[in-house]
């Protein structure tokens, strides 16, 4: 097993640990918490991947802007300071069965496509992935057109959480 | 050497699990949360994909900001629909948000 | 390469021949170099606390005519060491119904996000812990897990004071860092690059000439960012006791302390190498160690000023402070960045000298302040004045006396 490998285990079972605590954690905020360590997993493997934009855009959007919106939302729904009762519905062993299922079948469907066990090119450190990255995104050619509605779908959301947050007028 | 089957298992993984999540929690926050983690799902998937099939162009990676934007998107507006649920009604546990429920 | 114009890759040379020569794999040497590197760094980043305090509490004894610690040691210079000798001995005290693992993270997590900035920061040429490409990129990712460290530490404490500290610490750095994020584009644009290295290579003028907004709007934004006065709402003592931090006791305190101090030096340090050129200076390219010297000498400069500020300013309302950000930071940082966007354009374009687009980025932002200053003060002028003090009334008043 090379470094790499182990590496990847690594964060794999930080990533799915996590992940499991956060369906499975009682307390909101514990699992907002967890979410961050699941995020941060995934960051670490999009290093593994030679894509070092991606990890830090992960860090930056995920979590210094959509899990401290999570924690604040946990805080601010809740009536006292503890959750109580049950946090899954009474469905939840259907859900997990269909969980199961989805997983199995996506592992047996993958499993035979030709490049299932593909192994990566050979990548040198000063390809210019991100400067390919930005000429694409703006450029007529590619992808300039959903790059400008995802702008304006960042505006609309901002209005619409606004107006949906507000509370009542005076 | 990785191959990108683990890459695959993994996102697979996640996803399920997400989905559970999804399907399982009561709280409508932990939902969301459940929605975030198929997400990134996805998006490892797609910059595997990237890395592995398709270093030439750039299509993983443009689609993996994509869906960073929507995530961000989608969060705010749910977040801020809870908050305001839970101004009228008290509760954010979806089976208990059950007016148009007939 | 001599030992004296370049020390620190002189030794890294020496260092590196002499693991090899052992008889190491060059990969295990690489790694060892690199965790020395990391631990050289921080630990010289944090004794330099130890002379920040010292500093700042010299210096703002100056600013309030005082002498500042002038007992042990010459000019009091050994006063940090006597007080880190007593954090060291203080006791630790977990109050009741705290997060155990939280409650202990989060100082941590203060600290090393603070360290982790100190990652791609050029300290002279050739020398800078990590060059990444995404650099810029990641100072602001940096700065959101300080964030996330400061709400771990008001939730965990079981304290409403922490808590309502860290909202408003939250609410302050997730708003200020969009202007923040803004002004950093400025340079990237200027330079071309997202390295932080890359941008001082290409500072033949210096940014705070070439787009001064872009570094007045960076040295406020980073005013707020690290929480110093006039910004200091997160641990306003007269309304909130002592913020986030109130349950913190001895050296997890301390942890908090140093990190903020630290911080403070660090974006002065930021600010000297996207603003003021960094390691560059006269004789720097020739001998290396020379810009090492400018670089501290600028981050030092940029240091007297946040201390200045720190102890003139008196602290601002919470809706001040909201208000300063997104009524005229952020608007002025998306304007002028749509203008330096444009400005770059066309002199790319047109091949103009780098002079003509020193001049021209310099009259655009000339330009811009001058037309937000003359906004504000259009709007200053219509607004209604709010009386802040009532009338002044006689402390007292005859009774009223009713003749029968």
């Amino acid at each position: 097993m090379t470094v790499e490998q182990f590496v990847f285990l690594v964060m794999a079972v930080v990533t799915l640990g996590a992940a499991l605590m956060v369906v499975t954690e009682r307390r909101v905020i514990h699992a907002a918490l967890w979410l961050i360590l699941a995020l941060f997993g995934v960051a670490g493997l999009y290093v593994l991947l030679n894509a070092g934009f991606f990890a830090v855009v992960q860090v930056v959007v995920y979590i210094g802007a959509i899990a401290i919106l999570f924690i604040f939302a946990a805080m601010l729904t809740r009536k006292a300071m503890q959750d109580v009762g049950p946090q899954v519905n009474a469905g939840w062993p259907a859900a997990a069965l269909i969980g199961g299922v989805v997983f199995v079948a996506l592992a047996w469907m993958l499993s035979h496509w030709a490049q299932f066990t593909a192994l990566p090119p050979a990548f040198a450190d000063d390809t210019p992935t991100l400067t390919q990255l930005g000429v694409a995104l703006v450029s007529p050619d590619a992808y300039v057109i959903p790059f400008e509605i995802a702008s304006v779908l960042l505006v609309a959301a901002m209005v619409g959480a606004l107006y949906a947050a507000w509370g009542k007028k005076k | 050497m990785i191959p990108l089957s683990w890459y695959l298992i993994l996102a697979a993984a996640l996803f399920s699990i997400g989905l559970y999540g999804v399907l399982a929690r009561k709280n409508a926050v932990a939902i969301l949360m459940g929605v975030e983690l198929m997400l990134n799902a996805v998006n490892i998937n797609l910059v595997a994909f990237w890395r592995y099939l398709d270093l030439q162009t750039v299509a993983g990676q443009a689609f993996a900001l994509m869906v960073f934007a929507v995530a961000a998107a989608e969060v705010a507006v749910g977040l801020a629909l809870f908050i305001a649920v839970y101004r009228r009604r008290g509760t954010v546990a979806a089976d208990e948000i059950d007016l148009m429920k007939w | 390469m001599s030992f004296f114009s370049d020390p620190v890759n002189s030794i890294i040379h020496w260092l590196r021949n002499l693991l090899i020569g052992w008889g190491l794999s060059t990969g295990w040497v690489t790694l060892i170099m690199k965790a020395l590197g990391v631990m050289v760094l921080s630990t010289v980043a944090l004794l330099l606390v130890i002379f920040l305090i010292w500093l700042e509490r010299k210096l703002a004894a100056r600013f309030q005519q005082r002498l500042g610690p002038n007992r042990v040691g010459p000019y009091g210079l050994i006063q940090p060491i006597a007080d880190v000798i007593k954090i060291f001995t203080k006791e630790h005290i977990t109050p009741f119904g705290v997060n155990g693992f939280l409650y202990n993270l989060a100082p941590l997590l203060s600290v090393s996000a603070v360290l982790f900035l100190w990652a791609v920061i050029p300290l002279y040429k050739g020398v800078v812990g990590v060059d990444l490409n995404v650099g810029v990129l990641y100072l602001v990712a940096a700065g959101a897990l300080g964030t996330l460290a400061i709400l771990l530490a008001g939730w965990s404490s079981n304290n409403k004071y922490a808590l309502v500290g860290a909202f408003r610490t939250v609410a302050q750095m997730v708003s200020y860092e969009v202007p923040t994020v803004l002004a950093l584009l400025v340079p990237v644009l200027l330079a071309g690059t997202m390295s932080v290295s890359g941008i001082v290579e290409q500072q033949r003028v210096i940014y705070l000439i070439v787009s001064p907004v872009a570094a007045l709007l960076f040295f406020l934004a980073s005013l707020a960012e690290i929480g110093r006065t006039p910004f200091d709402l997160m641990e306003a003592e007269s309304e909130i006791v002592a913020g986030f931090h109130i349950e913190y006791s001895g050296l997890k305190f301390g942890m908090f302390y140093v990190g903020e101090f630290l911080h403070a030096f660090t974006v002065s340090a930021l600010f000297a190498v996207l603003f003021l050129g960094g390691w560059r200076g006269w004789g720097a390219e020739a001998f290396p160690l020379l810009g090492l010297v400018y670089f501290m000498a600028k981050a030092f400069l940029v240091y007297f000023l946040v201390v200045w500020v720190r102890s003139t300013l008196p602290r601002v309302r919470i809706d001040q402070m909201l208000n300063f950000n997104w009524k005229f930071l952020t608007p002025v940082g998306l304007i002028l960045l749509v203008a330096t966007a444009v400005v770059q354009k066309i002199i790319l374009v047109s091949g103009a000298s780098y002079g003509v687009m020193v001049l021209s980025h310099l009259v655009v932002n000339v330009l811009i302040l001058w037309v937000a200053f003359w906004i504000v003060k259009m709007r200053e002028a219509r607004r209604p004045r709010r009386q802040p003090v009532a009338q002044p009334r006689p402390v007292a008043r005859p009774p009223e006396v009713t003749r029968v």
